[in-house]
């Protein structure tokens, strides 16, 4: 396991989560460090999204703590929220706005630097050149999804979240994840929230949830 | 990574919502067309067109100055954190913005529509109804603080019926307590600025505007982080 950055460490313990009275999960635990990557499964509605949620700060735990050392402080989910790229279903684009208009709009909402020319590579990056100017809602769902990426990858992030991260990928946006999981072992980690195989045969561990509750 | 200033954020959220609604015009539209069907509905019975024109006293120009201008704010601008919620784009302002900014810009968006519409209602009942304003001072600050407070009032209460059910009927039913001073009161200061009243005599109304607006402004920003984050 490469651990490029001993410094980011995300840790959590006797992690509970319930939804009204059904327990999604109970007593997870577990600890995860830069150059890391972890795979969440599970059948559908055993709370893989919903572990990445809890990671983020966007639900709360019914029980147990999630922490971040990053650097020498500590930090809760909602508190580490700007260094976390987030991509997954959960999030809705602006049918309204273009792809640069996103970042444009996000970049000034988080304190980042208004750099055209970044943004510009950022969207090439992620298969978008040429498409700059034109609004969402003239997109597919893969253009959507490859917009999620830049979006995320904004503040170039040391936590980055995938939730299905290549569902509406065809074989060429598969390999751009692929490599971009790869690149964040160098300066951050990374959990995937997935069902398919070929994703998770990226993570170096996996975490299986809900298979006890089935069973 | 550079930490956003507060009112740096709350500007970039305030600027986005300007570029969607310009480009939809869905509040503007909506808010436009009941303040004009108001004011020209209202000019037929008690303007130079109607047949009767006795009505037409101070009092019951404020009450339907104040009734265009709620019932059009009431169609739009719980619209900016609705629009957030219904098309799912809340997830995308929770994990990019601050709870504050987020607050701050739907306000100062709000503020911004508000400003408009009271402009254009105002316009159109000294058109339409020959509407004259005797004290013009008194006037705007009454509109101006009655529009700051029944801005930050929609503003909060469209964050929390956004993710319930029945988010219209549910708005109108918490709007109406919370507003109703609100509007007696600027009913109450606008009267006496159309008959020509004093300062002195819209002092305790206009100071009762002021504090309600502090009031309801402070609790909002001690709720709001609640309410968005939930």
């Amino acid at each position: 396991m490469n651990r490029t950055d001993a410094a980011l460490q995300l840790s959590w313990h006797e992690l509970a989560k319930t939804y009204s009275t059904r327990p999604v999960y109970d007593q997870l635990a577990g600890e995860l460090h830069s150059g890391e990557v972890l795979a969440v499964r599970g059948p559908n509605g055993a709370g893989k999204s919903t572990f990445l949620r809890l990671l983020c700060g966007l639900e709360r735990p019914s029980a147990g703590t999630i922490r971040y050392q990053w650097q020498g402080q500590t930090y809760s989910p909602n508190t580490m929220r700007p260094w976390i790229g987030f991509v997954g279903p959960d999030v809705a684009l602006y049918r309204e706005l273009s792809a640069i208009e996103h970042l444009q709009f996000l970049a000034k909402a988080r304190g980042l630097a208004a750099d055209q020319v970044y943004w510009h590579e950022l969207l090439a990056q992620v298969g978008l050149a040429g498409r700059e100017a034109e609004r969402v809602a003239h997109f597919s769902s893969g253009m959507a999804l490859r917009l999620k990426y830049a979006i995320a990858l904004l503040a170039k992030p040391p936590v980055l979240l995938l939730d299905e991260p290549t569902a509406m990928f065809d074989e060429h946006g598969r390999q751009f994840v692929a490599q971009l999981v790869e690149q964040q072992r160098q300066h951050g980690l990374t959990i995937l929230a997935t069902n398919d195989q070929r994703d998770a045969a990226w993570a170096d561990l996996v975490l299986t949830v809900g298979v006890a509750a089935r069973g | 990574m550079a930490k956003p200033t507060l009112w740096q954020a709350a500007w970039a959220v305030a600027y986005k919502d300007l570029q969607i609604e310009l480009r939809t015009r869905y509040a503007l539209n909506a808010m436009a067309l009941f303040a004009v069907t108001t004011a020209v509905m209202v000019s037929f019975r008690l303007g130079p067109l109607g047949l009767s024109r006795d009505p037409r006293s101070a009092a019951t120009l404020a009450v339907l100055l104040w009734i265009a201008i709620f019932f059009a704010a009431m169609n739009g601008l719980a619209r900016s954190f609705v629009r957030e919620e219904e098309a799912h784009t809340a997830t995308l302002l929770r994990l990019n913005v601050p709870a504050l900014a987020v607050y701050l810009g739907k306000l100062l968006v709000n503020l911004l529509i508000l400003a408009l519409l009271e402009t254009l209602v105002t316009l159109l009942f000294i058109g339409l109804l020959n509407v004259t304003i005797a004290k013009v001072g008194l006037f705007l600050a009454t509109l101006s603080l009655g529009g700051v407070a029944l801005a930050g009032a929609t503003t909060i209460l469209a964050t929390l019926v956004a993710k319930a059910d029945g988010k219209g009927s549910l708005f109108t039913i918490l709007a109406f307590p919370l507003v109703l001073p609100l509007l007696i009161i600027a009913v109450e200061t606008t009267e006496l600025a159309l008959s020509g009243g004093t300062w002195g005599s819209a002092g305790s109304g206009l100071q009762l505007l002021a504090a309600y607006t502090i009031a309801e402004h402070v609790a909002a920003l001690w709720l709001f982080e609640r309410v968005w984050e939930a």
